[in-house]
């Protein structure tokens, strides 16, 4: 493990924003829980579990969290200059930071996505899912790594993003889907497990491509944003 | 090893926080001094390649410190702001510092940089637990763990009592008797008594003064002054004061006597004696302009 990935794991694990990874991935299984148990049939309620809570909600927060964590909440207290006043090249700041905030987000959804998934169709279907919420980790991990090093109010952009690009107008508005991390990752994830309880709404191509070309122009933005870090404010 | 910093500016929109500042850094220690919003902080900001200069070029051996982290190799940085991984011991924070730097042999130089500092006894405790003067210095550990030509140090001695200070200055004075780069900021001019090097002055953006710090040190003790003194007869103390060379001026307010004195040491050293010879109290005696700036102001035009 890197020294910049040891440094990040521990200042995420130690500070208390950690711990709101918590809730969600303990309220998904619970949701799908009670439908199982009342005998409903998976049909009923997979698009709203595994769809709605998983992919539109738990998917985007957890990597928003964790991803405006890795960076971003350095930034705001000032110690990533400790990182950066060393000569390495602002490449291997970057990676190893996604790297952890991937990991992180990739087990955190994990975890709740193949319980649920099993408990509505077998394993298969776990599995699958679990491809696709990494997928769509990966990407929406990048895409706040970059976003922290953009804007000093990542957390705040990245909800709005979530909410009203991925949660609403990627689904009333057909057109957007094609720029939807969320209809990636839910195609991945059909294609994985090929179970007829998902569906998809962009063809599996498009989505590996811009699955690629999205983490790559955002990575790209990260490293260069960060390569010209400026110290801000506070001047005396 | 020299840092040139050749007509620097820096503005950000309409506010110009650093004007067209040209100085040499030579290895020993060298305080960078102003009061409070004159432009250290961005200046030094610069220097560490932290923030690009609107104008002008600030290079280290040659090699500019803008986007080009290589020259972190010869720079050492401490920053004003107390950013601290606080749940590392001082150890582990060294340590990271020197791994960072691809060392090849970071325990060695973790353990050197810490018995530099003197905190190879408290390394073990988390940095949160320290008071300020130890966090201080594992930070200058942690700058150090490289052994670095040039050190910059943002206001190192705030917050500092006497005695961590005098340990601090102590330091940076062996560090630069050994040949290193030595710069740190300073508002406080009574924080740099024992410097043993030169000064830099910064007012308003601009380097206003520089020079031996004893020369400075002198025009600071006979600079002039406006003192407020109230005594039993204020009218004949002004008349004794107005017979002394010292004495510039003397106002007569309802509030008793504004005496403005041409220096500092033979007016505080004629008062007590005037008054003794003409057998009036002094009740009160303060000096009423030691703000920052007029010290600062007062170095610009001496």
């Amino acid at each position: 493990m890197s020294t910049v990935a040891w440094i990040t794991t521990r200042g995420l694990l130690g500070r208390r924003r950690f711990l709101l990874l918590l809730p969600l991935p303990v309220l998904m299984v619970a949701v799908a829980l009670i439908p199982r148990l009342s005998g409903a049939s998976p049909e009923e309620w997979v698009q709203e579990v595994i769809v709605a809570m998983g992919f539109t909600t738990l998917l985007p927060v957890v990597a928003l969290i964790v991803g405006t964590g890795v960076l971003g909440a350095e930034i705001d207290d000032g110690t990533i200059t400790h990182i950066l006043s060393k000569p390495i090249p602002r490449w291997r700041i970057v990676v190893p930071k996604l790297l952890v905030a991937i990991g992180v987000t990739a087990a955190t959804a994990a975890v709740p996505f193949y319980i649920v998934g099993a408990i509505a169709s077998g394993p298969r279907l776990g599995l699958g899912i679990v491809v696709g919420s990494t997928v769509g980790a990966v990407i929406y991990s990048t895409i706040f790594v970059a976003l922290s090093l953009v804007s000093r109010r990542p957390v705040l952009l990245g909800l709005v993003y979530v909410i009203v690009w991925e949660g609403l107008l990627s689904n009333l508005v057909s057109g957007t889907r094609v720029l939807s991390v969320q209809q990636y990752a839910l195609t991945i994830a059909d294609k994985a497990s090929a179970s007829p309880l998902l569906n998809n709404n962009v063809s599996l191509p498009v989505a590996v491509v811009m699955s690629i070309v999205v983490t790559v122009v955002f990575l790209v933005v990260a490293i260069r944003k960060l390569g010209s870090f400026s110290v801000t404010g506070e001047t005396s | 090893m020299t840092l040139e910093v050749t007509g620097v500016s820096r503005w950000y929109g309409n506010v110009v926080a650093v004007n067209d500042v040209t100085m040499t850094l030579n290895p020993g220690v060298t305080g960078l001094l102003g009061p409070n919003g004159a432009g250290k902080t961005t200046l030094l900001h610069m220097m560490a390649g932290f923030l690009p200069p609107s104008r002008g070029t600030l290079a280290i051996d040659g090699q500019s410190t803008w986007r080009n982290p290589e020259v972190y190799r010869k720079l050492g940085l401490v920053s004003e702001r107390e950013s601290v991984h606080a749940y590392l011991s001082a150890e582990e924070f060294v340590l990271v510092s020197a791994k960072l730097h691809g060392l090849p042999d970071p325990a060695a130089a973790t353990a050197r940089a810490l018995d530099l500092v003197e905190m190879t006894e408290f390394k073990d405790r988390r940095i949160g637990t320290y008071s300020k003067g130890m966090r201080q210095r594992t930070r200058v550990a942690a700058a150090l763990v490289h052994d670095p030509e040039v050190l910059l140090l943002d206001e190192p001695f705030n917050g500092m009592d006497p005695r961590q200070r005098m340990h601090m200055m102590d330091l940076l004075n062996r560090l630069g008797q050994a040949g290193r780069t030595i710069l740190f900021s300073s508002h406080i001019l009574e924080e740099v008594e024992q410097l043993s090097g030169t000064v830099q002055v910064m007012v308003s953006g601009r380097l206003a003064a520089s020079g031996d710090y004893r020369t400075i040190r002198r025009l600071m003790t006979n600079r002039p002054h406006v003192f407020a003194v109230q005594s039993t007869d204020d009218r004949r103390l002004a008349v004794a004061l107005m017979h002394q060379p010292s004495v510039n001026g003397v106002d007569l307010t309802r509030e008793g006597l504004t005496v403005r004195a041409g220096d500092y040491g033979s007016f505080t050293r004629a008062l007590p004696r005037i008054a003794l010879k003409e057998g009036i109290r002094v009740r009160r005696l303060l000096p009423s302009d030691e703000s920052l700036e007029s010290v600062f102001s007062y170095l610009v035009e001496a």
